[in-house]
C-alpha cells in the first residue's frame, strides 16, 4: 500500500461526490421536469423517435403496462440480438471473415447483454464482427441501460406520486422514459467519454488484423475495430461487455492511468446521481443523500480490504526465495497498478459493471472475496442504472419494516404506509436471487459437466463456479475466468440465471411501485421513523449486510474463507 | 397489447439504427479526424520507418541486448489477436511452478543483476500485451543488456532513467517504462543486435 495509492481512491470518491448532484438535477429535469434541456437539437430528436416508433408521449402506463412494454422491448431485443449473431457471416464489417456465432453461445450472449449483464463466454476479438459488436453489442449496451432508468423512475414515481385523483394509477410512460434517457444523458455522454478515450489512444476504425514484423524480429497481428464507441457506453451504461477478452485490462480498451480513472468514475457517475434525482422526486433531497451515505460507506468497506489484501502479495510469489516481496501483479497491468486495480475491481462489482481491468481470478483469497461478495449483496452499492437504487429502496422498505416491528408501529417510507402486500413483493425480490444464484451453483458444484470447466483446483474452483452464478444472476458480467464457460451447460443455466436474476426481481419491484401508487400520503407523526438520518443509514447497511451474510456465508467459508488460510499455510492444489 | 407489440418492434429498430450505426458511424468520423493515429493503433516506427508495432502493444522480446517486458497469457505470447490472463489462482500449483521455472530462468539470463528478481517479471499481466515495465524492472535487466550490446552499463541505466514515464497528472497510476519505446531507442543509439545494420548509402 501507498499513499499514491490511498490518495487515487480518496480523488475517485470526492470525484463521484461532487458529480452527483449536479448530475441529479440534471437527470430530474429529463425526466420530471416540464422542459427537457436544448429543445432545439435533442427535443426534435426526442419528438423524432416518437414518431418513428409510433408512440403517444402523454398516455401514461400502470405497473403492469409498464412492466409489460419493458418486457416486449427485451425480447425484441433478445430476438434482433440473436438474429445479428447468427448472421454475422452474411452481413458487411465483417474484414477477418467470421463465422456464424454457434447458436448455444448466441442465445447466451443475447440473454447477457439485453439482461445488462454482458456475461461473457466468447472471446470478442476472435469471435464478433465489426457490425456485431456495434449493432448486436453496442445497441444493448445502450437500451438495456435505458429500461434500467424506466424501473427506478417507475418506482420512485410510486413511491412519490399521492394516490387520489388518478384512478388509473399510472407510473410514466416507458416509452418517454427509454428514449429520454438515450437522447438527453446516454448518447451525449457517451459521445464525450468515447472522444477522450479516443484522444487517449483507445482505437476507432475498421480495419481488419493488423500485421507487423516486431523489433525482435517476429511478427505480431494485433486485433482492431471500433473500440472507442463501445467502450464509452460500456462503462457508462455499467455493461461492461468488452470488445477484447481481456476487457478493460486490454491496452486498446484502456491505455492509461487516466482513462482508467475516467471509465471507473462514469461507472458510478449516474447511479450516483440517481439518488439525488429520487431525493427531488421525493421532494427532500435528505431522502437520497441516505441512500448515496450507505452506499459509500459499502464502497469504503469494499476497496479498503482488497486493496490491503491485493498489497500484500501473491501467496505463490512470496514463497519463492529469488524473487523480491511485492504486491500481487498476477493478472494486472504495470499502468494500473494494485490501487487502480483493486479500485476498479470494487466499482465494477458494487455497480452491475462487470467490466475488468485486472483478472479477478487471479486475485488473492480475500481480494476475490470482495467483489464476489459485493455482487452477492444485490449490487446496491450504487449499482447498475435504476435496477441498483431499485434494490436500495427495497432494502429501504425492509428497514423500515423491521424498524416498525421493533417499536410496535405500522412502518411507512416517504409518507406512505408499507403492508404485508408490500412485505411479500419485498420479500420476493430479496429470496428469488439466492434461490436462483445458490441453486445453480449447487447444480454445477455437483455436475460433471459443471466442474468440467474448472480451471483450478481445491477451494479456488468452488469460488470459480459461485463468482459466475453470483455474476449471472446479479447482472454483473465479470468472472473468475478460468472457468471454461463456453459449453451447453453453462450457456444455458447461466442464461438462466441471467433472466431470472433481471426479469424476476423487476416485476416484483414494478409491483411495489403499483401497489404504492395508490396509497395516501400522511404527514410525519410523532411515531414515524425518518429515514434520513444517521440512524437510518446505519440501519439500512446492517439490513443489507446481515441478509447477504445470512445468505451466502456457508457458501463463501468453503470457498474463498478456507482458501485464505490454506494459502497462508503454503498449500497449493 | 397488440399495439404495444408494434411500437416495441419499431422502437427496437429505431433505436437500433440509432445506437447501433449513426452513433459509432459519428464517433469513427470524429475520432479519425481528430485523433487520427491512436484511432488507428497507435503505431511506431523505426528509424527506416518501418512499422515495428504499436506503443500501446506489448510484443514478444528475447534478445539478450533488448529490455524484456512480463510474462504473457496471451496466446503463445503477446498475441494481439488472444488477449487475456493466466487465471491462476492464489493457491494454484500450477502459478507456483510456472514463477520457480520463470524466475531460475531470469537468474541465469541476468548473473549481474542487482538483488532478487522483481515479482512483475515473473508474474502475468491481465492482458497479455502489456507494455510497460517498472522503472525498476528495467533497471535490474540493465546489466545483461549493457553486456549484450557491449556498451557501458551506465548508459542503459541513464536511457531508462530518462523513459520514466510519470503518474497520469501527477497522480494515478504508477510510474512506468516502455518496453518498446526503450528498445527503439536502444536501437537507435547502439544499432540493431539482430538485423545487420542500415545500409550506410
Amino acid at each position: 500500500m501507498t499513499a499514491h495509492g490511498w490518495l487515487q481512491i480518496a480523488l475517485f470518491y470526492l470525484a463521484i461526490l461532487a458529480a452527483t448532484r449536479p448530475m441529479g438535477a440534471y437527470m430530474a429535469r429529463v425526466f420530471e421536469g416540464d422542459a427537457q434541456p436544448l429543445p432545439r437539437v435533442l427535443g426534435r430528436l426526442e419528438r423524432l423517435l416518437y414518431r418513428l416508433a409510433g408512440v403517444d408521449p402523454r398516455r401514461e402506463h400502470t405497473a403492469a403496462e409498464y412492466g409489460l412494454a419493458l418486457l416486449l422491448f427485451s425480447a425484441v431485443g433478445l430476438l434482433g440480438a440473436y438474429a445479428v449473431m447468427r448472421a454475422q457471416h452474411l452481413l458487411p464489417l465483417d474484414p477477418e471473415a467470421l463465422p456464424a456465432v454457434p447458436p448455444a453461445l448466441a442465445f447466451n450472449t443475447a440473454v447477457s447483454f439485453t439482461t445488462n449483464t454482458n456475461w461473457q463466454a466468447y472471446a470478442g476479438e476472435s469471435t464478433m464482427s465489426h457490425l456485431t459488436q456495434m449493432l448486436a453489442l453496442g445497441w444493448h449496451n445502450f437500451v438495456s441501460a435505458a429500461a434500467g432508468f424506466g424501473l427506478v423512475l417507475a418506482l420512485a414515481r410510486g413511491l412519490t406520486r399521492r394516490g387520489g385523483p388518478d384512478p388509473r394509477r399510472t407510473l410514466g410512460n416507458f416509452w418517454v422514459d427509454l428514449v429520454r434517457s438515450l437522447v438527453y444523458v446516454l448518447l451525449p455522454l457517451s459521445l464525450v467519454v468515447a472522444l477522450v478515450l479516443a484522444s487517449q489512444g483507445v482505437i476507432q476504425n475498421f480495419e481488419p488484423n493488423a500485421t507487423i514484423a516486431t523489433l525482435d524480429g517476429g511478427t505480431q497481428s494485433i486485433a482492431m475495430g471500433p473500440v472507442a464507441s463501445q467502450e464509452a457506453i460500456k462503462m457508462l451504461g455499467i455493461n461492461g461487455g468488452g470488445f477484447f477478452n481481456a476487457n478493460s485490462a486490454h491496452p486498446f480498451e484502456n491505455p492509461t492511468p487516466l482513462t482508467n480513472f475516467v471509465e471507473m468514475f462514469v461507472v458510478f457517475l449516474i447511479p450516483a446521481g440517481l439518488t439525488y434525482t429520487y431525493g427531488r422526486m421525493a421532494g427532500d433531497t435528505r431522502q437520497g443523500w441516505a441512500l448515496f451515505a450507505a452506499m459509500s460507506v459499502l464502497f469504503v468497506a469494499g476497496v479498503a480490504v482488497v486493496y490491503p489484501a491485493e498489497a500484500a502479495g501473491n501467496p505463490q510469489a512470496l514463497a519463492e526465495p529469488l524473487v523480491a516481496v511485492a504486491g500481487n501483479m498476477e493478472g494486472k497491468e504495470i499502468r494500473f497498478g494494485i490501487a487502480g486495480s483493486s479500485l476498479f475491481a470494487t466499482i465494477t462489482t458494487d455497480a452491475s459493471c462487470g467490466a475488468v481491468n485486472a483478472m479477478h481470478d487471479s486475485f488473492t483469497p480475500v481480494g476475490g472475496l470482495v467483489p464476489m461478495v459485493n455482487m452477492q449483496l444485490g449490487e446496491v452499492v450504487f449499482g447498475g442504472i435504476g435496477v441498483g437504487l431499485a434494490g436500495m429502496v427495497v432494502f429501504a422498505i425492509l428497514s423500515v419494516f423491521i424498524a416498525g416491528l421493533m417499536v410496535g408501529r405500522t412502518p411507512e417510507y416517504l409518507g406512505k404506509k408499507i403492508e404485508p402486500r408490500e412485505m411479500k413483493l419485498a420479500m420476493l425480490y430479496v429470496l428469488v436471487f439466492p434461490l436462483a444464484l445458490l441453486g445453480l451453483a449447487a447444480w454445477a458444484a455437483v455436475s460433471e459437466a459443471g466442474t468440467a470447466g474448472l480451471a483450478n483446483a481445491g477451494p479456488h474452483g468452488l469460488s470459480e463456479i459461485l463468482y459466475a452464478y453470483s455474476s449471472a444472476t446479479g447482472n454483473n458480467g465479470s468472472a473468475f475466468a478460468g472457468l471454461s464457460a463456453n459449453t451447453p451447460f453453462y450457456n444455458g443455466t447461466l442464461a438462466l440465471a441471467m433472466l431470472i436474476g433481471r426479469f424476476w426481481m423487476m416485476i416484483p419491484v414494478l409491483a411495489i411501485a403499483g401497489s404504492m401508487r395508490g396509497k395516501t400520503t400522511l404527514p410525519p407523526g410523532p411515531g414515524t421513523f425518518p429515514t434520513h438520518g444517521a440512524l437510518f443509514v446505519g440501519l439500512l447497511v446492517a439490513v443489507v449486510l446481515v441478509i447477504g451474510a445470512l445468505t451466502f456465508f456457508p457458501a463463501l467459508c468453503l470457498g474463498p474463507v478456507v482458501e485464505h488460510f490454506l494459502a497462508a499455510n503454503g498449500r497449493g492444489f | 397489447m397488440s399495439s404495444e407489440v408494434i411500437i416495441a418492434l419499431r422502437m427496437g429498430l429505431v433505436t437500433a439504427v440509432l445506437t447501433g450505426l449513426v452513433y459509432p458511424l459519428g464517433v469513427t468520423a470524429i475520432a479519425q479526424t481528430a485523433f487520427h493515429d491512436a484511432a488507428l493503433g497507435s503505431f511506431v516506427v523505426d528509424e527506416r520507418a518501418a512499422v515495428v508495432g504499436s506503443s500501446l502493444i506489448g510484443q514478444t522480446f528475447t534478445h539478450p541486448g533488448y529490455l524484456h517486458g512480463r510474462p504473457s497469457a496471451a496466446g503463445a505470447g503477446y498475441d494481439a489477436t488472444a488477449s487475456g490472463g493466466s487465471n491462476l489462482g492464489p493457491t494454484s500449483q500450477a502459478l507456483r511452478e510456472r514463477i520457480a521455472e520463470t524466475a531460475a530462468q531470469l537468474v541465469a539470463a541476468n548473473p549481474e543483476a542487482p538483488g532478487p528478481v522483481p515479482a512483475e517479471l515473473v508474474l502475468a499481466s491481465a492482458s497479455g500485451l502489456d507494455p510497460h515495465v517498472s522503472p525498476e524492472a528495467a533497471l535490474w535487466q540493465a546489466p545483461r543488456i549493457a553486456a549484450a550490446r557491449g556498451i557501458d552499463v551506465v548508459r542503459v541505466r541513464a536511457l531508462v532513467e530518462a523513459s520514466v514515464e510519470g503518474r497520469d497528472l501527477g497522480v494515478l497510476g504508477e510510474p512506468r517504462v516502455n518496453v518498446l519505446s526503450i528498445n527503439l531507442a536502444l536501437d537507435r543509439q547502439f544499432g540493431s543486435p539482430v538485423r545487420p545494420a542500415a545500409d550506410p548509402r
